[in-house]
C-alpha cells in the first residue's frame, strides 16, 4: 500500500482564524490535484503561534457545525488531513492541537503534552499541557500524532510506536535560530537529527511539517521532512517558503525494514515497565 | 580558545531580507526609509531593505552636521549610487545650533545625543512624507553594550541587525559588495571630529564580540570566560556596561495599578491580526 503525502509549510496570519482557513482550503486544493491522500499542516496552522492573549478568541471546537472545522471535514470526504487549532474542552482550558480528519469525521485529537516555558518559549503561561498519548488507526494502518516539544521527549514516540503507530506525524511551529556558519540553522539541524532518530529506531515513518512566516522578529524555517522506516529521508521541503511538498510513503516497506531489523519484536515494554516502576517509587 | 562568530551570510540574508519584506509589507507598506550615515551598519540595513522590497522603495537619508566627516557623506553617496535607491540629504545644523547656542558648556556626549535624536526626528518625519516604515541599524553589539543613543540612533520600526554582533555585520557586509574602504574604516558615530567606537570604548569590536558571545549566546558566566583566557578587568567592565544599560533595551516600566496592565498582562504580539 502507498500513500500520497502533502506536506503543507505555510506562514499564518496571527489570530485571524478564517484567512488561515481560506490558506487551508487553497493547499488541500492543491494537494488533491496531486492526487494526495494525506495532507498534513503545521502546529497551530489555523491561528499562528506566538498568541498569548488571543487564546481565547481562536478556539474552535472540532464539530460539525463550527464555522471553521465544517468546511475542513467536508474537504477531508476527498483527503485525510491534519491540521492546528486551539481546541477549548469545558472547564475552558486551552489546548494547542492537533486533529486528524477522515471521511468527513475527527478520527483523533492530540493536545501538546510538552508546553515550552522557557528560553523564547511561553507556551505554559497560556495553555493546559494534554495528558494522553494514544495511537489511532486510519485508512492507512495506524498513526501517531505529536506536537513540536513533544517530540524532544523520547518517551511519546516510544509510547506511540509500542501503541502500534507505524507513520508518526509530527508538526512544529518552529522558530529559526542558532546562526553560525553552516548552511541551515542550528534549529533545522537539531530536529531533522531527531526525526531520523526516531525513523532508525522505531522502524517507522517520520513526517514532520513545519510552518514558515514571521511573527515579529521570530522566523519559521519550514522544512518539511519525510523519513522512511530505513532512516532515509524521502521528502524535503525548502527552508522559509511557503510549499507543498509531495511524497510517497511505501507501507510495505515496514515489513522489510522490520524483516531486517527486529527492533519492535525484541523490546522489552515489561521490562521498562518494571524499572520505571522501581524509579517512579523512589 | 578559538571562538567563532563566523555566519553563513546566505543565510543571515534570506532571513534578514525576508523579515523585513514580511514585517513592512504585513502593516500594508511597501517602503523602507533609513538614515544612511556612510558607516558600516546603515549600509547593510541599507542593502538587506533593498534586497526586501527593492531599490525603488527605499529612500537613504543622509543627515549631515556641520563638522560631520566630508567622507561620511561621500561614502553614503556610493552607497546610494551602488544600490540605486532614492535620496535625500538633510543638514541637521539648523535643527540643533539653536540648542547648543542655549548652553555653551554642553558637554560632547550632550551634543552627540541631540544631534542622533535630531536625526530620528528627520527619519520619522520623511517616513510619514515617503510612507515608509523607518528601517534601524543597532547592531547586538552596540545594543548590549548600550552605546547608543535611546531615542536617537537605537529609535526605528524594524531592525535587521539587533542580533548580529559588529563583526558579524562586517561579514554580512562583505557578501553584499558594500565597498571596501567602508568596511575597513574604523566605526565611528561621527557626532565630534575623530571620534572613533572602539576610542571610546576602550577595547575593540573584535575583543568584546567574542567575549559578549561566550557571555550571551553560550551562557558563559564570568568565572568560565576568564577560565577561557579573558581578563578579569576586561569581563568586569563589559559585564557592568551590559547590567547598567539595560534600561536602554526597554520600553519604560508602567507603574502597575489595575489589574490588566500594558507590559505586564496585555500581552500581543506587534503582528496581532496580521
Amino acid at each position: 500500500m502507498q500513500i500520497n503525502l502533502a506536506l503543507a509549510q505555510i506562514a499564518t496570519k496571527l489570530g485571524d482564524v478564517q484567512c488561515n482557513l481560506e490558506k487551508h482550503l487553497d493547499f488541500i486544493k492543491q494537494a488533491k490535484a496531486q492526487k494526495a491522500d494525506l495532507v498534513v499542516f503545521p502546529e497551530l496552522s489555523l491561528t499562528g503561534y506566538v498568541l498569548q492573549d488571543l487564546v481565547p478568541t481562536v478556539a474552535h471546537k472540532p464539530v460539525d457545525d463550527d464555522p471553521i472545522f465544517q468546511p475542513l471535514l467536508k474537504a477531508s470526504q476527498n483527503l485525510d488531513l491534519v491540521v492546528g487549532f486551539v481546541d477549548e474542552d469545558p472547564g475552558h482550558r486551552f489546548y494547542i492541537s492537533s486533529a486528524y480528519l477522515s471521511g468527513g469525521r475527527v478520527l483523533h485529537v492530540h493536545h501538546k503534552i510538552y508546553l515550552p516555558t522557557y528560553g523564547l518559549f511561553d507556551e505554559g503561561r497560556f495553555f493546559a499541557h494534554g495528558d494522553s498519548i494514544r495511537a489511532f488507526d486510519t485508512r492507512f494502518g495506524r498513526v501517531g500524532l505529536l506536537i513540536c516539544e513533544d517530540f524532544w521527549h523520547a518517551s511519546p514516540p516510544y509510547l506511540l510506536w509500542l501503541d502500534g503507530a507505524d507513520i508518526l506525524i509530527f508538526s512544529s511551529a518552529s522558530p529559526g535560530r542558532g546562526l553560525n556558519a553552516h548552511d541551515k540553522l542550528e534549529s533545522a539541524w537539531w530536529v531533522e537529527n531527531v526525526n531520523q532518530s526516531y525513523a532508525n529506531l522505531f522502524s517507522s515513518f517520520v513526517v514532520h511539517s513545519n510552518r514558515v512566516g514571521f511573527e515579529d522578529g521570530l522566523n519559521f524555517w519550514g522544512g518539511a521532512t519525510a523519513y522512511d522506516p530505513n532512516g532515509e529521508r524521502i521528502a524535503h521541503g525548502p527552508y522559509f517558503e511557503e510549499a507543498l511538498t509531495m511524497t510517497t510513503l511505501d507501507l510495505n516497506q515496514l515489513r522489510r525494514t522490520r524483516s531486517r531489523l527486529p527492533l519492535m519484536r525484541d523490546e522489552r515494554a515489561y521490562l521498562v515497565q518494571r524499572e520505571l516502576n522501581r524509579i517512579l517509587s523512589k | 580558545m578559538n571562538i567563532d562568530l563566523s555566519i553563513n551570510t546566505d543565510l543571515a540574508r534570506k532571513i534578514l531580507a525576508g523579515f523585513l519584506k514580511s514585517e513592512i509589507t504585513r502593516v500594508g507598506y511597501s517602503r523602507a526609509v533609513i538614515n544612511l550615515s556612510g558607516g558600516l551598519d546603515s549600509a547593510v540595513s541599507c542593502a538587506l531593505a533593498v534586497e526586501a522590497v527593492g531599490a525603488e522603495n527605499v529612500l537613504a537619508l543622509r543627515l549631515p552636521y556641520k563638522t560631520s566627516s566630508p567622507d561620511s557623506l561621500e561614502h553614503a553617496q556610493w552607497l546610494v549610487d551602488q544600490f540605486k535607491v532614492r535620496c535625500e540629504t538633510v543638514e541637521i545644523t539648523d535643527m540643533v545650533e539653536p540648542l547648543f547656542r542655549l548652553d555653551p558648556e554642553m558637554s560632547k556626549s550632550r551634543r552627540g545625543n541631540v544631534m542622533a535624536r535630531a536625526r530620528m526626528i528627520v527619519l520619522y518625519d520623511r517616513s510619514e512624507v515617503f510612507k515608509a516604515l523607518p528601517i534601524g541599524t543597532s547592531n547586538k553589539t552596540e545594543i548590549l553594550l548600550g552605546y547608543t543613543t535611546m531615542w536617537g540612533d537605537m529609535a526605528s520600526a524594524l531592525n535587521p541587525l539587533g542580533d548580529l554582533y559588529k563583526t558579524q555585520v562586517r561579514q554580512l557586509a562583505r557578501a553584499l559588495n558594500i565597498p571596501q574602504p567602508i568596511i575597513d574604516k574604523p566605526p565611528s558615530a561621527d557626532l565630534w571630529a575623530g571620534q572613533t567606537d572602539e576610542g571610546e570604548l576602550g577595547f575593540t569590536y573584535d575583543e568584546v564580540d567574542k567575549l559578549l558571545y561566550l557571555l550571551v549566546d553560550k551562557r558563559y558566566t564570568v568565572q568560565d570566560c576568564i577560565e577561557a583566557g579573558f581578563d578579569k578587568a576586561f569581563v568586569d567592565k563589559v559585564v557592568g556596561r551590559v547590567q547598567r544599560s539595560q534600561f536602554k533595551r526597554m520600553m519604560p516600566p508602567v507603574a502597575k495599578l489595575s489589574n490588566r496592565t500594558v507590559g505586564y498582562d496585555f500581552l500581543y504580539l506587534r503582528d496581532w491580526g496580521t
